[in-house]
């Protein structure tokens, strides 16, 4: 079995709709990756150039605050603090909300996947202040625009965004001989590993590769000097670097005096390393396809992947044109998001609508349930991101929480229930069965049908 | 549609998952590797240690805090002439008099410095060295030292992420908002939608169980032969939503704690024998008298219901943990509260410890024996606190605590927290 409008939309896109074409072929996919971003600019999240702008008030507030004379002088400052936190929050959950639509409406759902999948790959997120809700405008600036282009420069833009130099503390690392350590003696800064172990471990080679803790510090020496001003924006800082050359994975970078090139340097190579290729290729073939993906479809990612020099466009026409892509039985076990994002487009709703007319509810029924399900939305548990695994997912309180928000949110969404026989075919087209189709007829109430058929195994995997 | 006889086969089915199902099959008690019990509560925010156990009898103390001076004087309960307990936890003094609540004073994790929530919650839960060396939980290692743990061995509670308890041991993982409940037709459909696909059915069955769906009933619906309930199959779908209605899976409501307090007793009464669960709300930067007050209300509130819950019979083999990322600030701030610290207190409870004292060891609070002239400064690891009761339950080997639990630690002396 090879290519089918139905299953590409449902194991590479986001799910069926009973108002949005399903993609006709191969090509359409691809070249819907390359095109205009219509659906960010229909549905469109604050990106990081927009957040610097609340940054940098956040900043300035807080120093004027510092330095106030008095209470009363501060109260203001204060007041204007809480509300810039309040109005950020209140956008961040916006934000789900577009996120959302762009998933009920995307006529291509392959780009919304791949930048889940990519956000994924390399987790950040704000530790400090107001950084913390950066962390979607971090996905819009970094991630996103850079989905069908090189590894490289997907990588160079995460890894060198302020979010991610926050979240594993490169923003604070200096090298033991750095002007910072040595000469001034500054309290509190040092070495710190935790960006390059990551980047070793997690974003390039894989735990398996061919590394061992020399290469780790060795890189968290190459870079030191990574951090971001005030402004919100990257800045090499000079007096922070380690001076002097490294050798990573036998590889020297660097010379006697710090520069940024030696950081885009090493990483361009990690990012054309045959491990990162079977890494990302393995991982593009567990998310896509299956927890224990076909051998022969990682080694074919495999190779593209390298005699392109990390091409990724090269990479998803091997994904998207090979036979074991196309098993017709369901796969995988879609995350949470995935679960409510797809439900919410089979059912034809209106997430924006939702969410303009009142955000409270909308969170209440659209994005906390998915905690219970297992994701807090944004904020993962650590650097690994989010499982691929089924079982992960498919626990007993998690398949609990999918079950109790098929059969009781649904009809709050806005729009009247479709009959359950049809919802079957809208919903799960090719993989509809007649176990479904019974509990979809034999149940007591349309709420409780639709219910059913969200909670199907067939539903559910893709 | 399917036929009436590849319908019988597959109902006939169900109720063979019904029985296989491992939290239908009692557990018997002699399959759980110990007796003992341990409960571990990460309070997530900061707790003031200070403020919790206030070392009144310390010259330095009532000078550091304004609004926030403690002692007896303030309406503190004395515990030994030198520390008095926050009025808050009252409800715990007789507790303290029996000698099931206790305290370990100036501990920490080896999180310094930064003093940043997350960083310092995921240490406390990795209970590892530095960050990013190990990426499951302590609580799940000591699982993985030892044979014959089983999925309902070990309860992870409540709907946010619980890191201590995750690893390559089996953990079950519950939350009471998470209950199920459904119309007896809705259950049977679900059933049988699962009977496809044994990974949803197993957990449908667990989840049912663990609602409180009484294994006989299920049973009952499994077997139940769905086509001959030809009525059932024709009934006219109603417009309305006559049945039984569920409710939003939501985050759990203000008496979760005690829910989940009720839920976890009940399943270490049983098979279980370590939980966990998160208390939030110890982030006191501001109004501590207020924020303070509310958790301790939670907490002591967990401890009581944890209490009645496990009778007494598993009370007295019980220890119960709660600890804090980092403790906080010796002086109070300019908004009446206190900012992020190093310094801070664990507290023990149940019948297994050894309580009616305060352990560890005091720092003082003048200037130069404070951490950065700040904070309280940490004079045993929390981790070998925890380790020490650990030992005190299992009898785990020192060299599995030292080296795998809580790598690289150093347990120290004995301080015998445990009878």
């Amino acid at each position: 079995m090879g290519f089918s409008p139905q299953l590409a939309d449902i194991r590479f896109g986001c799910g069926l709709a009973p108002d949005v074409p399903s993609p006709a072929s191969v090509p359409m996919m691809l070249d819907g990756l390359s095109g205009p971003d219509h659906m960010a600019q229909r549905f469109a999240v604050e990106d990081f150039d927009g957040f610097q702008a609340r940054y940098q008030r956040m900043v300035l507030l807080h120093r004027q605050k510092r330095e106030a004379a008095n209470q009363a002088d501060q109260a203001p400052l204060q007041d204007e603090i809480t509300e810039i936190w309040m109005k950020t929050r209140e956008e961040e959950v916006r934000w789900y909300g577009q996120i959302l639509s762009r998933w009920r409406h995307s006529p291509n759902g392959f780009r919304e996947r791949l930048v889940l999948f990519w956000k994924d790959h390399f987790t950040a997120m704000g530790k400090v202040g107001i950084l913390r809700l950066g962390t979607q405008p971090y996905v819009e600036s970094a991630i996103r625009p850079n989905v069908a282009g090189s590894f490289a420069d997907l990588l160079i833009a995460a890894v060198t965004h302020p979010v991610m130099l926050q979240y594993l503390d490169q923003n604070v690392s200096a090298g033991p001989n750095s002007h910072a350590v040595a000469v001034k003696k500054r309290k509190g800064v040092g070495l710190n590993e935790n960006l390059a172990r990551e980047v070793l471990e997690l974003h390039t080679l894989g735990v398996n590769g061919p590394y061992a803790q020399q290469d780790v510090r060795a890189l968290a020496k190459l870079f030191t000097g990574m951090t971001f001003n005030t402004t919100g924006e990257f800045r090499f800082a000079k007096g922070m670097a380690e001076p002097g050359a490294q050798q990573v994975l036998g590889a020297r970078y660097g010379g006697a005096k710090p520069q940024q090139a030696r950081v885009l340097a090493v990483l361009r190579d990690l990012a054309v390393h045959p491990a990162t290729a079977a890494h990302i290729a393995h991982k593009l073939a567990v998310h896509f396809v299956s927890d224990t993906p076909p051998p022969a479809l990682v080694d074919d990612l495999t190779a593209a992947y390298l005699r392109s020099d990390g091409d990724l466009m090269t990479v998803y026409a091997v994904l998207l044109g090979h036979p074991d892509a196309w098993r017709p039985e369901p796969a995988n076990v879609k995350p949470a998001f995935d679960y409510v994002a797809s439900a919410c487009r089979a059912l034809g709703v209106e997430p924006q609508m939702l969410f303009d007319q009142a955000v409270r509810k909308a969170r209440f029924r659209l994005q906390f349930p998915m905690a219970a399900m297992g994701q807090n939305w944004l904020r993962p548990s650590g650097p690994n991101g989010w499982p691929e695994e089924d079982d992960a997912w498919i626990t007993p309180q998690g398949l609990s929480a999918r079950i109790r928000w098929a059969m009781s949110v649904p009809r709050l969404l806005g729009s009247d229930l479709p009959e359950p026989a049809d919802f079957v075919d809208t919903a799960l087209g090719p993989f509809a069965n007649d176990r479904v189709r019974f509990a979809a007829s034999a149940a007591e109430t349309r709420t409780e049908g639709v219910g059913l058929v969200l909670s199907s195994p067939a539903f559910q995997r893709r | 549609m399917l036929t009436r006889r590849a319908f019988l086969t597959r109902s006939a089915l169900i109720g063979c998952s019904a029985a296989a199902s491992p939290l239908l099959t009692p557990v018997s008690f002699a399959a759980a590797p110990w007796d003992t019990r341990l409960v571990v509560i990460i309070l997530r925010g900061g707790m003031d240690g200070i403020d919790v156990v206030q070392p009144y009898g310390d010259p330095q103390y009532p000078g550091l805090r304004a609004t926030l001076a403690g002692g007896p004087k303030a309406g503190a309960l004395d515990l030994d002439g030198f520390y008095a307990l926050h009025p808050k936890l009252a409800p715990l003094m007789p507790l303290w008099r029996a000698g099931d609540l206790g305290f370990v004073h100036a501990v920490s994790t080896p999180y310094r410095h930064k003093r940043s929530h997350f960083d310092g919650q995921d240490l406390l839960e990795a209970g590892t060295t530095s960050l990013g060396a190990q990426r499951d939980g302590w609580l799940n290692r000591m699982l993985q030292t030892v044979p014959g743990v089983e999925r309902t061995t070990a309860f992870a509670l409540g709907s946010g992420d619980l890191k201590v308890l995750q690893g390559a041991a089996p953990v079950a993982d519950w939350s009471p908002e998470a209950e199920l409940q459904m119309s007896p037709q809705a259950m049977r459909l679900t059933g049988l939608l699962m009977q496809e696909d044994p990974l949803f059915r197993d957990a449908l069955d667990e989840a049912l169980v663990l609602s409180g769906a009484d294994p006989e009933q299920m049973q009952a619906l499994a077997n139940a032969d769905l086509f001959q309930d030809n009525q059932m199959m024709e009934a006219p779908m109603m417009d309305g939503d006559a049945a039984m209605q569920m409710s939003v899976p939501r985050n759990i409501g203000r008496n979760g704690h005690v829910k989940i307090a009720e839920f976890a007793a009940q399943q270490l009464r049983d098979a279980s024998r370590v939980a966990s669960f998160s208390l939030t709300g110890w982030d006191s930067h501001n109004r501590q008298i207020n924020t303070l007050g509310k958790a301790l209300e939670r907490l002591s509130e967990c401890i009581l219901a944890l209490q009645t819950g496990l009778g007494q019979a598993i009370w007295g083999k019980t220890a119960i943990l709660a600890m804090t990322e980092f403790g906080r600030t010796v002086r109070e701030n300019g908004t009446q509260g206190t900012d992020h610290g190093t310094g801070g207190v664990m507290l023990m409870a149940g019948g297994a410890i050894r309580g009616g004292q305060v352990h560890g060891i005091w720092p003082g609070l003048a200037e130069a024996d404070l951490f950065e002239r700040r904070d309280l400064m940490p004079t045993g690891d929390v981790r070998a606190a925890a380790g020490w009761v650990m030992r005190g339950l299992t009898g785990l080997d020192r060299a599995v605590i030292e080296q795998t639990v809580f790598p690289g630690l150093d347990l120290g002396q004995n301080p015998g927290l445990i009878l």
